[in-house]
């Protein structure tokens, strides 16, 4: 246990650090959220439908922008060498860095929520409900984003295949997490129906994606 | 204790790197595998590592732990140094010190060993290549692992820093471990020699 421990408070510390992803994702994902408005131009009550949407995929484009590096890095330094060869089981090891990589990036998302709502012309419930939709679904973006970070390891430059390769597989979790935000504003549908689903994937990719990840590093490693 | 590779061949890329090849060490034994570029010595040493999976042949550690493999039980010192610009040199080693586990040593003490004491807080970015090598050294003391594989070890390393090495692999086989090298340089203590691809 110690041993996941001192991995996941080491890639946090990095993540921190500069050069670290973890802030980048958070100004991305101002960045599309405070454009947005522009682009769609000065009609508030479009702009509160399309809220939702638009933090969701804020949140989902700014966590693939930091994800490429999770196995990366490690792979170019020599690290993965050494996390396979160790004691603690490679699916373990992959999913310790998976939440360290959640913490890291995945969290300041969802505190930015709120400030990014007052943008986009939503209410404090629809905010809340937004808010609440990503603490359940980005987890499953990270942890299916983690196979496809593993797939890519060996490749330079590996960021766009990673977007190709993980981009159909995070479209449940943004069809659940939108139509759950948009229950909670709108209805006609309960609030809870969506958002137990978007938990159900959450849970499947925690267990999922570990296996998967540290199957294609074992196979991908040379 | 006794390492032992047998009948062993590697395919990369398709291309067959060596084959029948057997390899063994026994406990406080140095084996310096040498030879021209490209004769396989690093694909060796990651086949031993587990890293590579051999084409054919079998690997085994007799009288080691039962209940852990060969890499568990072997720190593996690559080309690539394991270090974190971001991270402090003391922050680098205790985490490899926490990840690896088992039996082991002082942070400080470790570091000392490597004459790295006084960089301690410095982040590994401002390290030199020969300070890099000192440090990774410095993990292969930190947690005890009987089996070492070293690749190019002293590749880096000054004339002052070589010699504090070769004390510490004496160290190291007189506490019983067995280290494989693959090197150019001579190791600087008695290795049996393992001479790989031939004129090839």
């Amino acid at each position: 246990m110690s041993a996941l421990a001192a991995l996941i408070r080491r890639d946090i510390r990095i993540a921190l650090r500069v050069g670290g992803g973890a802030l980048i994702g958070v100004l991305f994902f101002l960045t599309v959220t405070v454009l947005m408005p522009f682009a769609v131009g000065p009609d508030l009550a479009l702009l509160s439908r399309l809220g939702p949407a638009i933090l969701w995929l804020g949140a989902l484009l700014a966590s693939l922008l930091t994800l490429d590096r999770l196995f990366t890095a490690d792979h170019e330094d020599g690290s993965l060498d050494l996390i396979v060869m160790s004691r603690t089981p490679l699916e373990l090891a992959c999913a310790a860095k998976a939440l360290a990589h959640w913490i890291a990036a995945g969290l300041p998302l969802i505190i930015a929520t709120p400030v990014l709502g007052l943008l986009l012309n939503l209410d404090g419930t629809a905010t809340l409900a937004v808010a609440a939709t990503l603490l359940a679904g980005t987890p499953a973006l990270t942890f299916t984003g983690m196979i496809g970070a593993a797939l890519a390891v060996t490749l330079h430059r590996g960021g766009l295949l990673l977007a190709v390769l993980v981009l159909p597989l995070s479209i449940p979790v943004l069809i659940f997490g939108v139509a759950a935000s948009q229950a909670a504003i709108s209805g006609p549908l309960p609030f809870g129906t969506p958002f137990s689903i978007l938990c159900a994937l959450s849970l499947a990719s925690l267990v999922i994606g570990p296996f998967a990840a540290a199957a294609s590093l074992r196979h991908g490693l040379d | 204790m006794r390492l032992s590779g047998r009948n062993l061949k590697c395919v990369r890329g398709g291309r067959e790197v060596f084959s029948g090849l057997d390899v063994s060490a026994a406990a406080g034994e140095a084996l310096a595998v040498t030879g021209p570029n490209g004769a396989g010595k690093t694909s060796l040493l990651r086949v031993l590592a587990g890293l590579l999976v051999p084409a054919e042949g079998t690997i085994a550690l007799e009288g080691g732990d039962v209940e852990l493999s060969l890499p568990e039980q072997a720190h593996y010192l690559g080309h690539r140094d394991a270090l974190k610009p971001a991270l402090s040199v003391m922050e680098n080693l205790s985490f490899w010190r926490e990840f690896l586990g088992g039996k082991a040593e002082d942070a400080g003490r470790c570091l000392a060993a490597v004459a790295l004491d006084h960089a301690a807080h410095l982040p590994a970015a401002y390290l030199s290549a020969g300070q890099r090598r000192r440090l990774s050294i410095a993990r292969l003391l930190s947690v005890r692992r009987p089996v070492w594989l070293l690749d190019e070890p002293t590749s880096a390393l000054d004339t002052a820093g070589q010699a504090l090495f070769v004390a510490l692999m004496r160290d190291h086989l007189a506490g019983g471990g067995l280290i494989v090298a693959a090197t150019h340089l001579p190791l600087g203590i008695d290795a049996r020699d393992l001479r790989m691809g031939g004129a090839a």
